[in-house]
């Protein structure tokens, strides 16, 4: 099963004919990601790697029957694609690019909402590495040797962090369901509670490691979501330890605002709402192992 | 970025917003000719420094002669000033903001901001303005009015009298309070403000809105569509490492510790500096060097983070993936040979071509500590400081 993409999900580039598109595309084709074809407005009817390219989002839909979809659009555009995507009646939507402004991020979460729940696309991101299903299909910028398929599911907002949880895994023979990156930026497509959701109605996922960081209430409300929603165990790290307050850790979300969003903080909540806790990022693997044990 | 109190108060003025008059000063004589243009009796002395609280910091001085506003100005220009938001290192008050002195009847609180959990703008007011916020927010919860602006509508006017009516306004200045609110929300849409404040907003004695202070706070996400606003970037009140690496495209933060860091992601960065944390050790510095880890682009974050005259080992961290281990290790090998480095090296490389990564740092012939995990490195991080500090120790005993 896995949650929001599998082998048959048909998926489209936004972004496709540039630099970074189309690397990626080729990454993910390369990967077994059923590519459809891609998005370059005024490069309508042309192939590139093969596949089709469209002037809009909608004759994709309508013509090669995309499901899904991956934003290379630079930061100006990206939200303009995103919409674009979300009316065209793309289900689930991936934005990758990095350094999108955060009003056109309201403006897109407000667009968003306008859609009744059950047409309502579903965005992952902006400035994350995508979404890997393990041996089956990559939305993403990962490198998808390291995740090995199985039954664990990962939501994280950090990249590197990812892969990092995903080959200490991988080093103890644990395998991946799937695995969703959030993004880094201060309003986001998904906040991780709705990453939970998924994972805890997908029989294959056993157990979900939740990597969070400084910043922001995400972290501690899916805490409250797991503790009221979830029979499947929750795991989480989260970075920033060492974070002063005030300062920006990089990612454009990944700043101290108030006392509560700090990372031993947001560790202890999350302690009191039942969530394991890593306690190293360095044992983030050898908790999973031992979370399983006990199931 | 964050812009001074007179560029705020500028901008807010061409909304509609109120303020005292002012002018901009550099010197004591400027000062004192800027309180002669005013005129009146009495003015303030403001120090511009990107900070709040700046008048328990003493940036703030009220003058009744023009010998106290040039006595203010030599006081406060070159001053560094230490405020809880500065840090322990503060800022240096480089201009000053001379203004008319204000017959203050009530002061307010007003405040808008992006709201991460709701996603959408906040409208924050208190009629008990003066104190921070933050404290009110404690001690008084039920005197702050929140109000959130759906971004579709933008803020409807009803929303803006409710704020009025919350603040304590009375029937004859509504109008010019639901003008002032309204003209803040402009401000901050139009120009990708994340943050706009005013406390205190302070009703005079005759019945008008004006407001005493203003901070305002952009997302540097959209700095690319506000070049008016990117023009207002002030270097001097920034840290110059964190200047000079920007404009390198490195994202980096200097810290007080003393284990230099160089990681891509910034999550792994956070993750890899709690290790150090958890180990024994205190970071120097976080710095993202970013997806592709090139030669020269790693070069150039050796020398920021070995620029840090605290650095007594450096780890690096790098997590491989569209970029291979390989390359990063060639970057490493030649960053070392170009850097005289002084402190232990500790690399850990993972991810794709990691076997061929490790080789060529292992027949480089250059001192390089390695390391397979990341608690490993981290450990050996530590140590290797721990030696140069004992060494260092040893060396003044002698």
């Amino acid at each position: 099963m896995a949650i929001l993409i599998d082998e048959t999900t048909r998926i489209i580039v936004q972004g496709f004919t540039g630099k970074i598109g189309t690397f990626h595309a080729q990454d993910m084709i390369n990967y077994g990601s059923n590519v459809v074809g891609g998005i370059t407005p005024g490069k309508g009817g042309q192939k590139h790697l093969g596949l089709p390219v469209f002037n809009m989002v909608k004759e994709a839909v309508q013509q090669v029957g995309a499901e899904a979809s991956i934003i290379f659009v630079p930061p100006a555009f990206a939200a303009d694609s995103i919409m674009e995507a979300a009316e065209a009646g793309i289900k689930y939507c991936v934005a990758i690019t990095d350094g999108i402004p955060t009003q056109d991020m309201m403006r897109v979460k407000s667009f968003l909402r306008r859609f009744p729940e059950d047409k309502r696309m579903i965005l992952t991101g902006p400035n994350c590495a995508g979404t890997i299903s393990p041996g089956r299909s990559m939305l993403g910028i990962m490198p998808g040797h390291i995740y090995m398929p199985g039954n664990v599911g990962i939501v994280g907002r950090s990249g590197t962090l990812g892969y990092e949880a995903a080959a200490q895994m991988k080093a103890l023979g644990i395998g991946v369901s799937t695995s969703v990156g959030i993004g880094g930026d201060p309003i986001n497509g998904s906040a991780h509670w709705v990453i939970l959701e998924k994972f805890e109605r997908d029989p294959e996922t056993k157990v979900v490691v939740m990597i969070g960081e400084i910043g922001g209430p995400q972290e501690v409300d899916a805490g409250l979501f797991a503790k009221e929603n979830m029979t499947k165990p929750v795991i989480a790290y989260i970075a920033g330890l060492t974070a002063p307050e005030g300062r920006r850790m990089g990612h454009a979300g990944a700043i101290i605002s108030s006392a509560s969003e700090g990372a031993a903080e947001k560790v202890a909540r999350l302690k009191d709402l039942g969530v394991t806790i890593c306690p190293t990022p360095a044992a983030m693997g050898a908790t999973v192992a031992e979370v399983l044990a006990k199931l | 970025m964050d812009i001074h109190e007179y560029q705020a108060k500028e901008i807010l003025s061409g909304y509609g917003v109120k303020i005292a008059e002012g002018g901009l000063a550099y010197s004591p004589e400027d000062a004192v000719q800027r309180a002669r243009d005013i005129g009146g009796h009495v003015w303030a002395v403001k120090a511009q420094i990107h900070s709040g609280a700046r008048g328990k910091a003493g940036g703030i001085k009220i003058c009744k002669t023009h010998d106290e506003v040039a006595d203010a100005a030599e006081f406060l220009l070159g001053k560094r000033l230490v405020t809880h938001q500065t840090g322990p290192t503060g800022k240096v008050c480089g201009r000053l903001y001379v203004e008319a002195g204000t017959d203050i009847a009530k002061e307010l609180y007003f405040c808008l901001l992006v709201d991460r959990s709701s996603e959408r703008v906040v409208m924050v007011g208190s009629a008990q303005g003066g104190m921070e916020i933050e404290e009110l927010a404690v001690n008084k919860p039920e005197a702050i009015t929140k109000i959130y602006i759906e971004p579709a509508v933008g803020l409807l006017d009803f929303q803006a009298r409710e704020m009025a009516f919350a603040l304590g306004i009375d029937a004859e200045a509504m109008s010019h309070a639901v003008k002032t609110i309204k003209g803040c929300y402009r401000a901050l849409r139009e120009l990708d403000c994340s943050m706009l404040e005013i406390n205190p907003l302070v009703v005079t004695n005759s019945g008008e809105l004006i407001a005493l202070d203003a901070k305002m706070g952009f997302d540097d996400n959209a700095l690319f569509r506000q070049q008016k606003i990117s023009e207002l970037r002030d270097k001097t009140q920034e840290d110059p490492r964190e200047m000079a690496a920007a404009d390198r495209g490195l994202s980096y933060v200097g810290l007080d510790g003393d284990i230099g860091c160089m990681i891509n992601g910034a999550g792994l960065a956070m993750a890899t500096m709690d290790m150090i944390k958890l180990a024994g050790g205190e970071p120097a510095n976080f710095l993202d060097v970013g997806g592709g880890a090139s030669a020269e682009r790693t070069e150039k974050a050796f020398r920021l983070v070995l620029a840090d005259k605290n650095v007594k080992a450096m780890l690096v961290n790098i997590f491989a993936g569209i970029n291979r281990c390989d390359w990063i290790a060639e970057g490493v090998v030649h960053a070392v040979k170009k850097i005289d480095m002084k402190v232990p090296l500790i690399v850990r490389l993972s991810g794709t071509n990691v076997e061929e990564g490790r080789r060529i740092i292992a027949e480089s012939g250059l001192p390089i500590i390695t390391a397979e995990t990341l608690a490993e490195a981290a450990e050996k991080a530590v140590q290797a400081r721990n030696e140069v500090v004992a060494q260092e120790a040893a060396a003044q005993e002698k």
